[in-house]
């Protein structure tokens, strides 16, 4: 037993170390990359496991799926909208089932701190009809992602770990305890990891037999405790994850609490939601996400003589993070007295693109090269270039999901938009650019793709990228670009002149252009220099 | 004891090297503590934000309530403004008078300081000055750290030996000025 200063996410990524981990899967996306960051630190000083950054969250999924499949304890890790392009192994990861434990942790981002929606994990789970945990606090991580892959082996299910940003990012210490071993290789049944539909359909009939056994688990589990206060039958209040903190920060722990039962784990524990709807007449549903508990007891119809409340009813604001103040309005609490502004405008400090940041010169270049073009739509794609949507560049119309833009680019050119631009990173095209370029190379779409090779994956921190440089030249290439509609700039202020005419070039050339600006990333030249 | 602090700054200004003395400090004089900071696209060149809570009992939410934070340490005096809400009315201010211009629309700085005044109890520090004194305009953070001890609910011998710690990697004369720069904090604050 020691205790550690930890991030939530670092918790996770230990409490899997000493699970017996033997590989880890991730694509780097805020609020998740410090799960593999941590994972990364540890395999280097101590080894004994895998721990690998993957190219992408599908890629990555299926990595962690085949290290479960040969029987080895396995974690696949990203943030929340990673959890959308992992989808279709994780769908069918439920259908296989696990062999080795396979753990799943998806990060949320309620609020939207860094993200480009706050979708809900927890609704995944529970379509895949698989067990989520939700922890609330450090200790919970490490011990919820030890049981995590306890839970897995025994259902022989992947498990999912729902955490969010407020949690993922915040530093605590944690007890840890003794680690285990790993286990040794042992084939999955092949039977039950080849979907054929005669091998679904029976391991469907197996997943859908489990519920019940899952939401005798979520029952028994000292993880959703409740506590009846006999002395009061008006208010009752359900908080799972997070919110159950700020539910006990405004009323603390003593006998004037309302009722109160804690969810930490799905399938819900019905029997001891049933006890405490029963106890009280107005049920409080307390969520940093979507309404998911509220939604499932209210149903279509509600709960006869019980008032439920929650976002559904304005309780609680409808979207965005819960906080303590949320929480104490929500309870009817009067706000703590404060200090307050003061009367001062506080000017914004938006994030901002790096002084000496190579996107700057491509967004001045190709600002530049747009006017006189005045057809001209750039779709950009998810990166520290994002930024450029704001001033001073102002320089691109959208940011959807990871390698959007070339795909909406090249749907915008087929219906008449002139010049159609995508903008995409080094990174983000290695992650799920390729594809819609190989097919927009097959067609000759008129449109220009500007890959912008800084030779990191920058926004999260400098992970790996693993298509730069020549390798990203050839690759483009291979892909069947016209080697004359292949260009590369430098961005640079001395360049701005030859940039500007070689975007505007490629703009009007009639057919697929693809235009390489490569510069390393300032941050990670620094930190290479020092 | 039970004490919030809400760390502010812009990314960059190193606010986490503060959390990192004060949260290790805690763990060595066996308190609690929770510390909820910010990453990611939140932080390029942004205004920055930590919540760091200690306590001798269990700390519940990651979050301070708003009016519940007995100090606000700020590297940056426009920073130390924006989080006023969450300050209890007779809680303390300690900030540099340093500005970190990154936006067109500044505020006067003069108007910035005198609205920090206005707190029930504040301490300013010229950091950048003190920084330089002590060898290196990079240890403005720790400047201010050594600018909070006074009012912290830890020992200094405690987080001095942090400090230490945390600039070892970098080598001897990195950890003699961030020392040195804590202390030339602390006394700008005690005078």
């Amino acid at each position: 037993m020691s205790r550690q200063v930890l991030l939530g996410d670092e918790a996770v990524a230990l409490g899997a170390v000493h699970a017996g981990l033997a590989a880890a899967y991730s694509y780097p996306g805020t609020p998740a990359s410090e799960i593999m960051e941590y994972l990364i630190g540890l395999a280097a000083k101590d080894g004994g496991f895998k721990a690998v950054w993957s190219v992408n969250e599908k890629v990555a999924y299926e990595e962690a799926l085949g290290a479960s499949f040969a029987g080895r304890r396995a974690m696949v890790s990203f943030k929340h909208v990673g959890l959308n392009v992992a989808a279709d192994p994780f769908m069918n990861s439920a259908m296989t089932g696990a062999n080795g434990g396979l753990v799943v942790v998806s990060a949320d981002d309620p609020g939207m701190h860094s993200s480009q929606n706050e979708q809900d994990s927890r609704f995944y789970a529970q379509f895949a009809q698989i067990v989520c945990f939700e922890p609330s606090d450090h200790q919970e991580c490490y011990d919820m992602t030890r049981e995590a892959f306890d839970v897995s082996e025994k259902l022989k299910l992947p498990v999912l770990i729902r955490l969010v940003t407020r949690l993922s990012h915040s530093r605590s210490s944690v007890e840890v305890r003794e680690p285990r071993a790993k286990n040794d290789l042992h084939m999955g049944d092949w039977k039950d990891w080849t979907l054929l539909p005669a091998n679904a359909r029976r391991r469907l009939t197996v997943l859908i037999g489990q519920q019940a056994e899952m939401v005798r688990l979520s029952e028994a589990s000292p993880a959703n405790p409740l506590t009846l206060n006999g002395k009061s039958r008006s208010l009752g209040v359900i908080a799972s994850g997070i919110a159950a903190n700020y539910f006990r920060e405004a009323v603390g722990t003593g006998d004037a609490a309302p009722s109160f039962l804690k969810v930490s784990t799905y399938p819900l524990p019905e029997a001891l939601i049933r006890r405490l709807v029963d106890h009280v007449e107005t049920v409080l549903v307390l969520e940093d996400g979507y309404p998911l508990i509220e939604k499932t007891l209210r149903g279509l119809f509600g709960v006869p003589g019980k008032k439920i409340t929650g976002r559904l009813t304005g309780a609680v604001p409808a979207s965005g993070e819960l906080s303590p103040d949320i929480v104490r309005k929500a309870l009817g609490l009067a706000p703590l007295p404060a200090h307050g502004l003061s009367d001062i405008p506080l000017a914004n400090r938006p994030p901002q693109l790096c002084v000496g940041c190579p996107h700057a010169d491509t967004f001045k270049a190709l600002n530049k090269a747009r006017e006189g073009r005045p057809g001209s739509v750039v779709f950009s794609d998810i990166g520290c270039y994002t930024l450029g949507a704001l001033p001073p560049y102002s320089a691109i119309q959208s940011c959807v999901c990871m390698g959007a833009s070339i795909g909406m680019a090249r749907g915008a050119s087929d219906v008449g938009v002139r010049p159609a631009v995508s903008v995409i990173g080094d990174s983000t095209f290695a992650h799920s650019g390729i594809t819609p370029l190989l097919g927009a190379a097959a067609a000759d779409v008129d449109m220009t793709v500007i890959i912008l090779d800084n030779a990191t994956t920058a926004m999260t921190g400098g992970q790996p990228s693993y298509g730069a440089g020549e390798k990203l030249l050839r690759l483009v290439e291979g892909l069947g670009v016209a080697k004359d509609h292949l260009r590369t700039i430098e961005p640079l202020p001395k360049n701005h002149e030859t940039n500007v005419r070689i975007i505007a070039e490629e703009m009007d050339h009639r057919g697929l252009s693809v235009i390489v600006s490569v510069r390393e990333c300032i941050q990670e030249s620094r930190k290479r220099r020092s | 004891m039970k004490q919030d602090i809400i760390l502010a700054g812009v990314g960059g200004q190193g606010i986490l090297s503060i959390a990192f003395v004060i949260d290790n400090a805690a763990l060595a004089e066996g308190l609690q503590f929770k510390q909820a900071e910010v990453h990611g696209m939140a932080q390029r060149g942004g205004a920055v934000q930590s919540h760091l809570r200690l306590s001798d009992g269990r700390i519940w939410s990651d979050l301070i309530p708003k009016g519940a934070a007995d100090m606000i340490l700020s590297v940056e005096p426009l920073e130390a403004l924006r989080y006023f809400d969450y300050l209890k009315p007779d809680g303390i201010v300690v900030t540099s008078s340093t500005p970190y211009k990154n936006i067109p629309d500044y505020p006067e700085l003069d108007k910035i300081l005198a609205a920090v005044g206005k707190a029930k109890r504040s301490v300013i520090v010229d950091s950048e000055k003190l920084a330089k004194e002590a060898g290196t305009s990079k240890a403005q953070n720790i400047v201010m750290l050594g600018a909070a001890s006074p009012f912290l609910a830890l020992r200094e011998a405690t987080l001095r030996s942090l400090v230490e710690t945390l600039f070892k990697p970098r080598g001897p004369a990195m950890v003699e000025a961030n020392l040195k720069a804590f202390g030339l904090g602390r006394a700008a604050a005690s005078v």
